[in-house]
């Protein structure tokens, strides 16, 4: 039945997600909800404006002051169409929030002015993110400096990088092509030659594109450097024994539990957390252990090699 | 004071000389000069407009590097928001008329009203002042980090909005006091005019929801200047925080803007329908529905920066809940005038302008208020077509309705309704010409705050470039309108359009003290029979 409403193709951008399908039915639905309401609104106006035109100064005029089912209906039925609109844009929503496990993860940094893609073997690219058809990818994304956004509209996805967090996207493109990559968090001077392609290849060509001209260690190998360089591996075990702190193997996306009673699942930004600032929660059975912060110590680089080694510990 | 009421003396000529209007503390010189002032300002705020467009006509760089125009965009938005918009209606024709409409003789607090307006020039001093240290690039919103690790002189500019918005404050606190305690005997409250109970409902978000603002003002300016770092994420703050201080005051903000319009188009609709407004009670509190509700709504500015799913659900579905006061309004307005009689004056054809743009600002607000369009429409050049359709062919449609509506009452002359409707087609028609090409524009994904764009976008561009000469047009020929009254000097009758409400009963221009004697009110505000 959506396919009587095939009016957004035309001033849309193309449909190159798994998205977009859905978010254009939906902008559909709302644009043709809008144009009814509004002919019905206008042009009940318009007719009144001639219908009831002035005829001279001592006009009678009808002295009606409500209608109390008419005022009913105007207020439910809009209420009506408006929970309608709000529950289909949550559940399409809610799946671009819904994060599949087989993705391809790529980190992505934003810095004024422009983009760096760290694919978890250790490649990098600027402002080109080449991802493999058909293949669920999630974006892990944060900035060096001002808040940027990640947006490309052929996908109808777009979400901050924020310094200090990481937040995350994702997408499937199963339409091989280029496509628009742009900024849309105002970021100073070159905000708008922040741009970027998304490259949407086939799946030997993305392996040819890892393989190619990459450093020599994995994200997770680097990780591992960094655990050992930075001190970590004085107090934290990797196969499960509990030396001063807790051990980290397993830790990933298991639920941490804390000596205040709360609970958190650990990801990204608990991991980024308890590296700098490890005193604003301490995990149940280790309220007495002083770790030292790590700010200023590690960079948001090292910080992702370390999640991506945490990650690897199963 | 009961001054015996000389033939010919008004508030005008009541006393003489600038002095006299420096120190004045009557509301219709305050709101006079708040008129002179807020005209002065949309000018400036609307050459940067112009600039900004001749910028945007072609892509690559036109005239103006990338570091000036965001300097423009900046001072655009920042001028047009914290100096005309906000204080436009309700500072000027709210402080003359809501006084003359309750049938007082001023505001509750005389001597306030004018620091209101001190407040404002010595905010807009300071703002402007910050142009000749470094200038200003944030963008209206001073998102951290940004506003933080600028050049650019952030904390002068800020301080500016902060002092402005005592200004803010103080009228709403005057028209809170005076809309309780000064109101005609008989002029209960729900014989008040809809204009009225607009203002009302504004003031309040005014007293409640500025002093957030003030409050992350300074913390903007604590963290510039002293790196307490309540935003700095290195220093572990969090930068999103300051977006959640900064909507909690600008989305209700948004409401201040156009509350007050919607005000003035009951008033308009009435008059010029000969018809008493249809569903009183439902447009009154209708106004202070959707002040209440724009208190819990912020988060829909923030879907995508990195907000809880969760919290994003429940912002966008309070969201949805403000279209439906608003579709009460215009479903009301539609109903005024059904059997009426109807006539297209200047303020009129105003006023069907703005409820031709306002539904069209209305139904696009309802597609942002819908997470998934959202994700694909934020910050992108729909969401500045739809801010401009509420902002300006809703909130400065009705000015300009609101000030040919009311210019014989406020200066005693007729003003030539040719050159006035003349401005209405050219700003009507300008208006949809610059900003429906934009919804287009963001529909396609070019983003906002753009100093270049790629290629695909340049033909709209150059239609929506084209469409604010026309904008510029029809201003100037109101400005001629308006100019050439004052200087043809046609007097105006004490009543020119039939209308009900009490500013009508009393000469033009008023005197000092409004009315000869207090009026006792027994009947409603639209009582045509």
């Amino acid at each position: 039945m959506l396919h009587m409403f095939a009016f957004a193709q035309s001033y849309m951008p193309i449909q190159g997600s798994t998205f977009a399908k859905g978010v254009d039915s939906l902008f559909d639905f709302t644009i043709w909800a809008s144009i009814i309401s509004f002919v019905i609104l206008i042009g009940g106006l318009v007719i009144f404006v001639v219908k009831y035109q002035r005829r001279s100064d001592n006009d009678k005029t009808a002295y009606i002051t409500h209608n109390v089912f008419l005022e009913f209906l105007w207020s439910f039925i809009p209420l009506c169409i408006f929970m309608g609109i709000f529950v289909w844009g949550y559940v399409l929503y809610k799946d671009m929030r819904q994060f599949p496990d087989n993705a391809i993860e790529v980190n992505v940094m934003g810095y004024q002015w422009g983009w760096t893609m760290t694919y978890s073997n250790g490649k990098q690219s600027g402002n080109e993110l080449v991802v493999p058809v058909g293949k669920p990818v999630v974006l892990t994304m944060t900035s060096k400096d001002v808040i940027h956004s990640f947006y490309v509209p052929s996908f109808r996805i777009k979400q901050d990088a924020v310094p200090g967090k990481r937040s995350k996207l994702w997408f499937q493109s199963d339409r091989l092509g280029d496509y628009e990559m742009f900024c849309t968090e105002y970021c100073g001077t070159a905000h708008s030659k922040m741009i970027g392609k998304v490259r949407v290849v086939t799946q030997a060509e993305f392996n040819e594109f890892l393989a190619k001209d990459k450093s020599k260690m994995t994200l997770a190998e680097l990780g591992q450097e960094a655990f050992n360089v930075k001190g970590c591996v004085a107090c934290h075990s990797v196969d499960g024994t509990v030396k001063v702190g807790p051990s980290f193997k397993g830790l990933w996306g298991s639920t941490v539990n804390h000596s205040d009673g709360t609970t958190a699942v650990f990801d990204e930004n608990y991991a980024r957390t308890s590296i700098l600032n490890p005193q604003e929660k301490f995990v149940a059975g280790f309220a007495n252990v002083i770790m030292p912060t790590y700010q200023g110590q590690v960079s948001e680089e090292e910080i992702t090699h370390l999640i991506e080694y945490i990650k690897s510990l199963k | 004071m009961g001054h015996a009421h000389v033939e010919g003396s008004n508030y005008l000529n009541h006393e003489k000389g600038l002095w006299s209007w420096l120190t004045t503390l009557d509301h219709k010189r305050i709101g006079i000069l708040y008129f002179i002032s807020v005209m002065f300002f949309f000018l400036i705020g609307g050459l940067f407009a112009l600039l900004i467009r001749l910028e945007l006509m072609e892509p690559g760089q036109q005239y103006i590097s990338a570091d000036f125009y965001n300097q423009v965009m900046t001072l655009h938005g920042s001028i047009m928001v914290f100096m005309v918009i906000i204080p436009g209606i309700p500072a000027f024709l709210g402080n003359f008329f809501l006084p003359i409409m309750i049938g007082a003789k001023d505001v509750a607090f005389p001597k306030l009203n004018l620091l209101s307006w001190y407040c404002l020039i010595c905010g807009a001093g300071i703002a402007v002042s910050a142009l000749f240290a470094g200038g200003i690039d944030t963008g209206w919103t001073f998102y951290t980090p940004y506003s933080i690790k600028t050049s650019t002189a952030v904390i002068v500019f800020v301080l500016g909005a902060f002092v402005m918005g005592f200004s803010s404050i103080l009228t709403g606190l005057n028209f809170i006091a005076t809309t309780h305690k000064l109101r005609a005997p008989g002029m209960t409250m729900n014989r008040m005019p809809l204009f009225v109970w607009a203002l009302y409902s504004t003031a309040i978000i005014q007293v409640l929801a500025t002093p957030v603002l003030a409050i992350t003002l300074l913390l903007l300016v604590a963290e510039r200047a002293l790196g307490i770092g309540f935003f700095d994420a290195s220093l572990g703050g969090d930068p999103v925080l300051f977006q959640h201080f900064f909507w909690f005051y600008s989305h209700p903000a948004v409401y201040i803007m156009i509350l007050p319009a919607l005000g003035v188009i009951s008033e308009l609709i009435a008059a010029f329908s000969r018809k008493t407004i249809f569903g009183y009670t439902a447009i009154a509190y209708s106004s202070v529905a959707i002040a209440a509700v724009s208190f819990f709504v912020w988060g829909h500015h923030m879907f995508v920066s990195g907000q809880s799913e969760l919290a994003g659900a429940i912002f966008s579905g309070i969201t949805m809940l403000v279209g439906v006061p608003t579709a009460i309004k215009l479903f009301n307005w539609v109903a005024t005038m059904y059997k009426g009689s109807i006539r297209l004056d200047s303020p009129m054809l105003y006023a069907i302008g703005f409820m031709f743009l306002f539904t069209i600002g209305g139904v696009t607000g309802v597609m942002l208020a819908t997470m998934a369009i959202d994700v694909h429409l934020h910050d992108t050049y729909f969401v500045v077509a739809h801010f401009h359709y509420v902002m300006v062919g809703g909130t400065l449609m009705a000015i300009m309705g609101g000030i040919y509506y009311w210019f014989p009452k406020m200066f005693g002359y007729m003003y030539s309704e040719t050159l006035a409707r003349l401005s209405w087609v050219f700003i009507f028609m300008g208006f949809n010409i610059t900003f429906f090409p934009q919804f287009i524009l963001g529909t396609q994904g070019m983003p906002r705050r753009y100093h270049d764009y790629i290629p695909e976008y340049a033909w709209l561009n150059k239609v929506s470039t084209f469409g604010s000469w026309f904008i510029f047009a029809g201003f100037v020929i109101g400005l001629i309108s308006i100019i050439l009254a004052f200087r043809k000097k046609e007097k105006a009758p004490m009543n020119p359009w039939g209308a009900k409400t009490l500013e009508w009963t009393i000469q033009s221009p008023p005197i000092h003290d409004n009315f000869e004697k207090i009026p006792t009110v027994n009947g409603g505000p639209y009582e045509y029979r």
